[in-house]
C-alpha cells in the first residue's frame, strides 16, 4: 500500500509509531502532486515551503511526544476559500488575483493549532457559485475516477485532491451542496456540519446564511477526527453556536439498532439515475440488516427548495461580493474615466460569468417593489423547509437519500444551461436552508464505475448520530477503499 | 395666502464608546489616516462583524432619555450601496425593526412648551472619509481613510412636529444637551458627531395633507439648520405662489451662499435593497438590562432645569443658560454651596440674602456673566479641565469679600478676570494689587473735599438745581481713589456734603 493512499487515521499511527516523520509524508504527498496534479488540476496554489516548515515543527511535537493530535503532521488540502495569512487567496476569482490576507480563517487557525500541514489550496468554482469547478477563474478540475468528467462542485479541487491521493484530507464549504456533491462525485466522505458548529470567519462569504465549512475525507473515521478540530465557538462569528463540541470519533460504534431512518419519497423523483437508486436503496437494506427501522417520511416542500435557494442565496451573494470594488484590494482596472467607469470595468473585468448572473439575480431579487414576492417570500417558504425536517425528525433519527441525481458529468455537458446544472444540488440544498447537518458517504460504483453517494442528514447539533450511521453503513461495505486509478 | 411650515429632522449622532461597531479598533478622533483599522472595518474578505454591547447600551440610554419604548428584539439590516467610503459595499444599519418604538421630547420655545415627537431611534455604523487631491501631483485622486469605518451611531428621527426653524433648532439643542448629558455623544457639529438633516415641507394654513417635502442635507451648524430650513420654506412658498410644484428630492445646503441646491430627485434616489444582515442575529434586549441602565441614568437637562429654578428660585432664563451645559450647572451648584458655606460678618449671607437678592442669583449673575464672558474671549470650553484652576471656593471667597466690604463690585470684575487667568486666590490678588477697598470716612471726605475745591463751578451749579452732576462728583472721585472707594460710604458722604 503506497503511503499516499491511507487515511488519516493510519498514517497517525504510522507517525506515532515513529514508523514515519511528517516531512517524509509531506514529501510523499508533494512528490504526489508533482506527479498527478498536472492531470487532475485540483491546486491553484501549492504551499510547499510552508508545508515543510510545518512538517518538521511537526516532527519535533511528535518526536518529542508533547501536544500531539490525531492531525500532529498530517498534509491536508484547503480550499482556496479559506483565508490564509500571507498566502495567496484567490477563491477561484480574477477579482482576488492578487489577493494576500493578513489574517487566517478560524478553521485554518484551529487545523494549524492541532498541527496539520497545509500544501495547498485547492481549485474550486469561482466565489463557491458551481457545481463543477468549471465556473474556476483558471482552470477545470478533472474528476479522477474519469479525467473527462467533472469533479462536482463548487469545492471540487478539494474533493480531487482526497480522491486522487494528493493529500490525507481537505476542508470545504458548503452553501447548497458544495461539500456533498463533489464527495459523492469523486468517492469520498464530505461532511456538512450544522449551521454555526464551525466558525465562518476567515471563510470567504458566498451566502451568509447557508454557507458551512467542513471535513472531505478518505472515510467516516477521518471525517470525525476532523470535524473534531475544526468545530467549536468563535466570539468572532455571531452566528456560531456556543455548544459544547464532543469526541466525535466515540460515536463511531457501528450500533445503529432501534435507530429509526426516514427515507422521504419527494427524494426518489424521476430523473433520478437507475443505479444511484439501486446504490442508495441497498444502503438502506444494508442499515436494516444491522437493526436500524426504516420509516417513510415526506418532506412535503422540497419542490421549492431549489428555487428558495436560487433567490436567498444570490440575495446575499449580491450584498456579499459588494465588497470587491477595486477600492482597497484585488483586482482594479486600468484607465478608468471615473468612479462608475471603474466600478463597472472592476467588476465587469473580475467575475465570471456566473458570479455577474448571480449578482443580478440577487440584486433583482431585493430591489424595491420585487423583495416582497421574491427575498421575502423566499425567506417564508424557507421557514416552511425547516418546519419539514422538524416535524419528519420526530419520527426519524436521520433521513437517507441520494447525494446527487446523477454521478459526474462530462466536463462541458451543462455549461451552456446553468438551469440544468442548477439542479445537480437538487436533493443537498434543503439541508443548507434548514441548516441541519448532512453528509455524503460512498455507496457504490454506476456500471460506468463513476461512484456514487449516499446522503445521511441529522437533527441540528447531532452530528454523531450522522457519523454514527455513516460509520455503521461503511464497515458493513468496502467501497470507501477503492482508490481512483490515476 | 398664508402658509406653514412641516419640519421633521433625522439626526445622526457618533457614540463615545472606545472601539467601533463591530470590531475592537479605536474611535479617536484625529488620527493619521488609516491607522484605526483591521480587517474587519476593511470589509476584507470572509470577516464578520461582533456587535459591541456598549454601544448598544448607550442606544438604550438615548432611548430612555427621550421616552422610547425598547423593541425586546430588533434587526439589524444591510444597507447596499457602492461608494469609496464605504469598505463592505454595504452598511450595516437597521430598518423595519428597529431598536425604539416611538418617544417624544418636551422643548421650550419661545416661552412656550412644545412635545416633539420621535419616530425612532435606530443603530447602525458610521461610513469613512473621502479627501480629495488639491496639489497638482495628486489633482486626480482621491483618497480613502477607514478611521471613521464602523464607528457606530444613532439615527434619531423626529415626527414631522416642527412649525417653525425655530422649533427645529430648540429640538435640536436639547437633543444635543440630552446626548452630551448622558456622556454618549460629544455634540460636536463641526467635527461631525452630530450631524442633521431636515424634511421641510410648506402647506397652506388649514390644510390637512402634508405637502410635497424636500431632505436638507450638509448643514453643519444651529445658525445653518436655521438659515437653511428659512431659505428652504422661503423657496418652497415662492414656487407654489408662482403655481409652481415642489420636486420630491434632496438638496444640499450651500453656506456660503445661504441657498439649497438641488442634489437629486426621487427617481434618482437609490434603492437600497435593504435586507437583514445575515451575519447578525437579531438583537434581543432583556428588560433586566434596560432596568440597570435606567437606573443609572443622570439627570437629564430638562430635570435639571426645573430643580433649579424651583430649588434655587433663579429666574428660568438662567437655569436655561446655566443647564446648557452639564459641566456649568455642576460648577454653579458647586460655588452655590461653597458661597453658602462662608458665613459672612453680620449675619451676611448665611441669612440667604445678599444686597436684595439670594445668593443662588448673585452667583447665577457672575458665572452667566463675568465667566460665561471669559470663557467666550479666551473660546475655552467649560468641559476643558484647565477651567477649574478657578476654585468654587476661590469663587465664593470673592464673592464674600464683596458682601463685606473688602472690595467693591467693580473691582471684584477685574480681580476675577485675574483669578480666571491665573488661577490664583483673590486675597492674593487683592493684597498684591493694593486693591482694597477704602471705607475709612476721612480718607473718602478728604478726596470728597479736594474734587469740591477743584470744581467749584460744578458745585455751585449742582446746588442750583443740577442735580445730574451728582454722579459727575462721584466719578471723579472714583478717579482720584482709583475706584477704590466704599461705593455706598461715597454716595452718603457726597450726598452730606453738597446739601450743606
Amino acid at each position: 500500500m503506497k503511503l499516499y493512499n491511507l487515511t488519516i487515521h493510519e498514517l497517525h499511527e504510522k507517525l506515532k509509531k515513529k514508523e514515519l516523520t511528517s516531512l517524509e509524508l509531506t514529501e510523499t504527498f508533494l512528490k504526489r502532486i508533482d506527479a498527478v496534479d498536472g492531470k487532475i488540476k485540483a491546486f491553484i496554489t501549492i504551499t510547499r515551503e510552508n508545508a515543510i516548515e510545518q512538517a518538521k515543527e511537526a516532527d519535533k511535537k511528535l518526536a518529542s511526544n508533547k501536544d500531539i493530535t490525531p492531525l500532529t503532521g498530517i498534509p491536508i488540502s484547503v480550499k482556496d476559500i479559506f483565508c490564509t495569512k500571507g498566502i495567496k487567496t484567490t477563491c477561484a476569482s480574477k477579482i482576488l488575483s492578487n489577493f494576500i490576507p493578513p489574517y487566517d480563517a478560524h478553521v485554518i487557525k484551529k487545523l494549524k493549532d492541532a498541527g496539520a500541514v497545509i500544501l495547498g489550496k485547492n481549485n474550486m468554482d469561482e466565489f463557491a457559485m458551481g457545481s463543477s469547478t468549471e465556473n474556476s477563474a483558471f482552470f477545470t478540475t478533472k474528476n479522477p475516477w474519469d479525467i473527462e468528467r467533472v469533479p462536482g462542485g463548487s469545492s471540487g479541487g478539494s474533493a480531487a485532491s482526497v480522491a486522487a491521493n494528493e493529500c490525507a484530507a481537505s476542508i470545504g464549504t458548503d452553501t447548497g451542496g458544495s461539500i456533498r456533491q463533489p464527495a459523492a462525485l469523486c468517492g469520498i466522505v464530505g461532511l456538512k456540519p450544522t449551521y454555526g458548529r464551525v466558525s465562518r470567519y476567515g471563510m470567504i462569504a458566498f451566502a451568509s446564511s447557508l454557507d458551512q465549512a467542513g471535513p472531505m475525507t478518505k472515510d467516516v473515521t477521518d471525517c470525525a477526527i476532523m470535524l473534531n478540530a475544526m468545530a467549536g465557538y468563535d466570539p468572532q462569528d455571531f452566528t456560531s453556536i456556543n455548544a459544547p463540541v464532543p469526541d466525535y470519533t466515540k460515536a463511531l460504534t457501528k450500533d445503529v439498532k432501534g435507530l429509526k431512518i426516514g427515507i422521504p419519497k419527494e427524494y426518489f423523483i424521476e430523473g433520478l439515475d437507475i443505479d444511484i437508486e439501486k446504490s442508495v436503496k441497498h444502503a438502506i437494506d444494508v442499515l436494516k440488516k444491522q437493526g436500524a427501522s426504516v420509516i417513510d417520511v415526506s418532506l412535503p416542500h422540497t419542490e421549492y427548495a431549489v428555487a428558495v435557494y436560487y433567490l436567498v442565496a444570490t440575495a446575499e451573494a449580491s450584498s456579499n461580493l459588494a465588497r470587491y470594488d477595486g477600492v482597497k484590494y484585488g483586482h482594479r482596472a486600468k484607465d478608468s474615466k471615473n468612479l462608475i467607469d471603474m466600478y463597472r470595468k472592476t467588476r465587469s473585468d473580475g467575475f465570471g460569468p456566473e458570479v455577474k448572473r448571480r449578482i443580478m439575480l440577487g440584486t433583482y431579487s431585493l430591489s424595491a417593489g420585487y423583495y416582497d414576492a421574491y427575498y421575502k417570500k423566499a425567506s417564508q417558504v424557507r421557514t416552511l423547509i425547516k418546519r419539514d425536517f422538524e416535524d419528519a425528525f420526530k419520527k426519524c433519527d436521520v433521513i437517507l437519500t441520494p447525494t446527487a441525481p446523477t454521478p459526474a458529468f462530462k466536463i462541458g455537458e451543462k455549461t451552456a444551461d446553468p438551469l440544468t446544472m442548477y439542479l445537480s444540488d437538487i436533493f443537498t440544498i434543503s439541508c443548507n436552508l434548514a441548516g441541519i447537518p448532512g453528509i455524503s458517504i460512498p455507496c457504490g460504483f454506476t456500471k460506468d464505475n463513476l461512484p456514487i453517494g449516499l446522503q445521511i442528514l441529522g437533527k441540528p447539533l447531532d452530528e454523531e448520530t450522522v457519523l454514527k450511521v455513516s460509520f455503521a453503513y461503511e464497515q458493513a461495505t468496502d467501497w470507501h477503499k477503492k482508490r481512483a486509478g490515476v | 395666502m398664508s402658509y406653514e411650515a412641516v419640519i421633521g429632522l433625522e439626526i445622526h449622532a457618533q457614540l463615545l464608546t472606545n472601539s467601533k461597531m463591530f470590531c475592537g479598533c479605536s474611535t479617536k478622533f484625529g488620527a493619521e489616516p488609516n491607522t484605526q483599522v483591521c480587517p474587519v472595518c476593511l470589509g476584507m474578505p470572509g470577516v464578520l462583524p461582533v456587535l459591541n454591547k456598549k454601544a448598544v447600551e448607550f442606544a438604550i440610554k438615548m432611548a430612555l432619555a427621550t421616552n422610547c419604548a425598547i423593541n425586546p428584539k430588533s434587526i439589524f439590516a444591510r444597507k447596499n450601496y457602492f461608494y469609496p467610503d464605504l469598505p463592505k459595499g454595504y452598511q450595516i444599519s437597521q430598518y423595519d425593526e428597529p431598536l425604539t418604538k416611538k418617544g417624544f421630547i418636551d422643548v421650550d420655545v419661545n416661552d412656550s412648551k412644545k412635545r416633539i415627537g420621535i419616530t425612532r431611534i435606530h443603530m447602525e455604523e458610521d461610513a469613512g472619509k473621502l479627501l480629495h487631491g488639491e496639489t497638482n501631483e495628486d489633482i486626480n485622486y482621491s483618497f480613502v481613510d477607514l478611521n471613521r469605518a464602523a464607528v457606530p451611531l444613532i439615527e434619531i428621527v423626529s415626527e414631522p412636529d416642527m412649525r417653525t426653524s425655530d422649533e427645529a433648532v430648540e429640538y435640536l439643542k436639547a437633543l444635543r444637551d440630552i446626548l452630551v448629558y448622558l456622556e454618549i455623544c460629544d455634540g460636536n457639529m463641526e467635527e461631525g458627531s452630530f450631524r442633521c438633516d431636515a424634511n421641510v415641507s410648506v402647506r397652506k394654513i388649514g390644510q390637512k395633507e402634508l405637502g410635497t417635502k424636500t431632505e436638507l442635507k450638509n448643514i453643519n451648524s444651529f445658525r445653518f439648520i436655521q438659515k437653511a430650513i428659512e431659505y428652504e420654506i422661503k423657496r418652497q412658498i415662492d414656487v407654489l405662489e408662482d403655481n409652481g410644484k415642489i420636486i420630491q428630492e434632496t438638496r444640499l445646503f450651500d453656506s456660503d451662499k445661504g441657498i439649497t441646491i438641488s442634489m437629486r430627485s426621487k427617481e434618482e434616489a437609490h434603492d437600497y435593497r435593504y435586507f437583514p444582515e445575515p451575519d447578525l442575529l437579531p438583537l434581543e434586549i432583556d428588560a433586566k438590562w434596560i432596568e440597570e441602565i435606567k437606573k443609572n441614568l443622570p439627570e437629564l437637562p430638562a430635570a435639571k432645569r426645573e430643580r433649579f429654578v424651583k430649588g434655587y428660585g433663579i429666574p428660568q432664563y438662567d437655569a436655561g443658560v446655566l443647564t446648557s451645559s452639564k459641566a456649568l450647572a455642576n460648577y454653579y451648584e458647586k460655588c452655590v454651596q461653597a458661597y453658602r458655606g462662608q458665613g459672612v460678618k453680620g449675619g451676611y449671607p448665611s441669612e440667604g440674602w445678599v444686597g436684595g437678592q439670594e445668593i443662588p442669583k448673585v452667583v447665577s449673575n457672575w458665572v452667566m456673566g463675568e465667566l460665561l464672558r471669559l470663557l467666550k474671549e479666551d473660546g475655552k470650553d467649560i468641559n476643558q479641565p484647565s477651567v477649574f484652576g478657578l476654585q468654587p471656593e476661590s469663587f465664593a471667597k470673592l464673592l464674600k469679600m464683596i458682601d463685606e466690604g473688602t472690595i467693591s463690585n467693580k473691582i471684584a470684575k477685574d480681580v476675577f478676570e485675574e483669578m480666571f487667568k491665573t488661577g490664583k486666590d483673590p486675597d492674593a490678588i487683592v493684597k498684591e494689587k493694593g486693591l482694597v477697598q477704602i471705607s475709612d470716612e476721612s480718607a473718602i471726605i478728604k478726596a470728597i473735599d479736594d474734587v469740591l475745591n477743584a470744581n467749584q463751578q460744578s458745585a455751585a451749579d449742582y446746588k442750583a438745581g443740577k442735580e445730574k452732576l451728582f454722579s459727575f462728583f462721584v466719578g471723579q472721585v472714583m478717579k482720584a481713589t482709583k475706584g477704590q472707594a466704599n461705593p455706598a460710604l461715597l454716595n452718603k458722604l457726597l450726598k452730606e456734603k453738597l446739601s450743606r
